[in-house]
């Protein structure tokens, strides 16, 4: 598993709930409380020792850990950046998700992104499939998609569906694009930074 | 085919209107045949800001860099040529594009079709720009987003470097030195015997080695416990590293063995003056939670310059050999090797 997942449930954790919590997942997960360096890579059940741990500390099911990591990697500011270039407003995002495998690669050409595919019905509704390398990347974005409304300052509702074919699924209603103001978003990096100022 | 081409062309240049123009292509500019600017883009004219622009020269806004080629190198059939530019008010911003000529039947009139190359991050922060300044076609945000997410890599990359480097100075540090008093180790010793050999065949730097065997100690040991050991050791590494001069090295290679490289005093009077003060410093009792323990040291001696050709393994064996002598010559004393 790449280590900029590993590295982010730590982030999370350390963050989130501090940083005795995330020692005594370490120490639970038997991982070094130093943690994860993102640009290295770890086997694949190390991950897996740390979400287990992870759920066991906060007693928490799995998904809505998950979607909680999803939703706070997505209000992250570089993370935040990235996913706001997808598009003007929410929907334009909800379709640039098509492409965010690719735009993950192009950043981290061996990050193992899932791939996701956006189908919208005939009332209007969006059904998101996730087909990831471990199971769980629909609550992930859950999350993601959740953070991302309130960050365009749209009205959605994020279920997820029964899995389909190996994927799961989730369905998003987009009630209205431009419910409240939304957090600003400049292009130029400077610029934002400025306008916080 | 190919009249009916052009002829379906120029109807639909007709029908086009500045904002369709401007949707397709936000940064064009359509000039009249003497060069003055008739129409631009949205994202051109906010980038030109309040000033007057149409109707004014071309040259007052940009500096034409340059032009691929002059008639013989255009592209036959569209007459386009690629151009590259300045903005006369921004002149580190660039701009590239190309322009076409538009025939008779438009007046003669030039449509250039700019975009920004490689300052594209610079002239977005400048210019505030947003998405909706760019065609949607452009690769703009494609380009923004990666150098947004390579920055965002490379800092990660760069502060595991730290991290790295870091511990492999602690590991380095870690691998050298004695860790009850910080000294160098045995290893770091040999090493620097080795350079020291070295310096003097190159330059004839000469310097001398001194063995020191802390006599008694195995007393303090004993009759006090280690932690008093311990702290004999610790002052004895003060001492040492006290008298000796910058540069010169100190180095415990035992239990109760220290070793000192000396580069300042190497002519026998110097190196003994310098020996006779260690051992009486050493001498000074050490008091360790209300226990007086006293020590003294024996020392050999062995100075580079005596030998014609020196060698690591012999002045070892000789400054081992003058310990010895000092140790039976009822301790508390030196030798030097000669």
């Amino acid at each position: 598993m790449h280590g900029a997942i590993n590295k982010s449930v730590q982030a999370f954790l350390r963050d989130h709930y501090g940083a005795a919590t995330w020692s005594r997942v370490a120490d639970r997960a038997g991982v070094g409380r130093e943690g994860f360096e993102a640009m290295l890579h770890y086997d694949d059940a190390l991950t897996e020792a740390l979400l287990h741990a992870a759920q066991r500390e906060l007693e928490e099911p799995r998904a809505a850990l998950l979607e909680d990591i999803g939703a706070w990697l997505a209000m992250t500011e570089p993370l935040r950046r990235l996913l706001r270039f997808g598009g003007s407003d929410y929907w334009d995002f909800l379709y640039s998700l098509d492409d965010l495998q690719g735009r993950g690669l192009m950043a981290l050409p061996d990050l193992e992104l899932p791939e996701l595919t956006l189908q919208s019905d005939a009332r209007g509704d969006f059904t998101l499939r996730v087909r990831g390398a471990m199971p769980g990347w629909g609550a992930v974005m859950a999350g993601v998609l959740r953070a991302m409304a309130d960050d365009y300052g749209a009205l959605v509702v994020i279920e997820p569906l029964e899995p389909q074919s190996g994927a799961e699924r989730l369905r998003v209603r987009l009630l209205e694009v431009a419910y409240s103001a939304g957090r600003p978003f400049d292009l130029s990096p400077a610029a934002a930074e400025a306008g916080h100022e | 085919m190919n009249d009916l081409r052009k002829v379906a062309s120029y109807q639909g240049l007709e029908t086009l209107s500045s904002e369709a123009l401007g949707q397709l292509m936000p940064m064009f500019l359509l000039l009249d045949m003497r060069g003055r600017i008739c129409d631009l883009g949205p994202t051109l004219r906010k980038i030109l800001g309040g000033q007057a622009v149409i109707g004014a020269a071309f040259a007052r806004h940009f500096t034409l860099r340059r032009a691929r080629g002059g008639r013989a190198r255009r592209d036959r059939r569209t007459g386009a040529r690629r151009l590259s530019l300045s903005l006369v008010s921004y002149p580190e911003i660039s701009l590239r594009g190309v322009a076409v000529e538009l025939g008779p039947r438009a007046g003669g009139r030039l449509l250039v079709n700019l975009s920004f190359g490689i300052h594209l991050a610079e002239a977005v922060r400048e210019f505030g720009l947003t998405e909706a300044d760019f065609a949607a076609s452009d690769l703009a945000m494609e380009m923004l987003y990666l150098i947004e997410a390579k920055q965002a890599v490379l800092a990660e990359l760069r502060a595991l470097t730290q991290r790295l480097d870091e511990a492999r100075h602690a590991a380095l540090t870690q691998a050298l030195s004695d860790p009850l008093t910080g000294l160098a180790n045995r290893r770091a010793f040999d090493a620097a015997l080795e350079v020291a050999l070295a310096d003097q065949r190159r330059s004839g730097r000469e310097f001398a080695l001194a063995h020191v065997d802390l006599d008694f100690f195995k007393a303090v040991n004993d009759t006090f416990g280690h932690a008093a050991g311990d702290a004999v050791l610790v002052q004895a590494a003060q001492v040492l590293s006290a008298e000796v001069r910058r540069g010169d090295l100190v180095a415990r290679v035992g239990g109760d063995e220290f070793v000192l490289l000396l580069y300042g005093p190497s002519d026998p009077g110097q190196v003994e003056a310098l020996v006779k003060r260690i051992i009486a410093r050493l001498e000074e009792p050490v008091f360790h939670e209300g226990s007086e323990c006293r020590i003294s040291a024996s020392v050999g001696i062995a100075i580079s310059g005596a030998y014609a050709e020196p060698s690591v393994e012999q002045m070892l064996a000789d400054a081992d050999q003058a310990l010895y002598r000092s140790k039976r010559n009822g301790r508390g004393c030196y030798s030097i090797h000669d």
